[in-house]
């Protein structure tokens, strides 16, 4: 059974699959939310208004903070991932610092997203 | 004893048998639309979050806000279903369990992604629930 936890001394390329999985069921759980939230607006006012109170309160945006972080690492990761596939950064020394990287800009993008956030009057 | 069957059809029903190239390559293809739809759903997001019920009918109401949203669900709802479906191969290794799971996670998938996508279109064509 994969991963190895056991057998592998823990680093960053084994970090970022792992990861990579963790956020992409997150994101299972963030699509849910969303088709509740295209629900609830084909519902009416009422339900639209329960469901913005819902993920506008505290529980609410600690989910999408969480949400938005994993898209963001998901989003960098799933690049890294294609761009292997089409045969390049393969070697261990590019695929370590695209690993920093991808944590590096999920947190950068989630932090960005965030401030916009607050100042556009979306919290 | 030579065999006059092919390579081919010895290979076929014993795994993907050619088919494996163009799921492999719908799931790569998957992903790549996923990068731009994904950006413009934070967008999205960030402008539906700032305003009310009327706000999101008038928006989901545009044709390109609603084509995009669409597509987003639609081509994510499958996304999840794929990449689920590795996960499940991978560690769930009891055929019946594994079985149930696949078949689950396909429902969720499915049911969820035709709610969301219908949803859409309701408001998109009727202007909300007046």
């Amino acid at each position: 059974m994969s991963p190895h936890l056991s057998v592998w001394r823990w680093h960053i390329t084994m970090a970022t699959s792992i990861a990579h999985r963790a956020t992409g069921v997150a994101l299972y759980v963030g699509a849910l939310i969303a088709a509740g939230w295209a629900v609830a607006l084909a519902s009416g006012p009422d339900a639209y208004a329960g469901f913005k109170a819902l993920l506008g309160s505290p529980l609410g945006l600690l989910v999408m903070f969480g949400l938005t972080l994993s898209f963001f690492y998901h989003l960098a990761n799933g690049v890294r991932h294609l761009v292997w596939d089409a045969g390049h950064g393969f070697d261990l020394k590019s695929a370590n610092a695209s690993g920093v990287f991808v944590f590096a800009f999920a947190a950068a993008a989630t932090i960005a997203v965030w401030v916009v956030a607050a100042m556009t009057g979306a919290l | 004893m030579v065999s006059y069957r092919t390579p081919l059809s010895r290979a076929r029903g014993l795994g993907a048998a050619k088919h494996g190239v163009s799921h492999w390559i719908g799931e790569r293809v998957g992903a790549i639309a996923l990068v731009p739809l994904t950006l413009w759903g934070v967008f999205a997001v960030l402008r539906l979050a700032a305003g009310d019920y009327d706000f999101a009918v008038h928006w989901i109401a545009q044709p390109l806000n609603a084509v995009l949203m669409v597509l987003l669900l639609a081509i994510s709802f499958w996304h999840m279903a794929s990449g689920v479906r590795v996960i499940i191969e991978d560690y769930i290794h009891i055929a019946l369990t594994k079985s149930a799971l696949l078949i689950l996670n396909l429902f969720v998938c499915g049911l969820a992604g035709a709610l969301a996508v219908f949803s859409i279109l309701k408001v998109a064509f009727g202007g909300g629930a007046y």
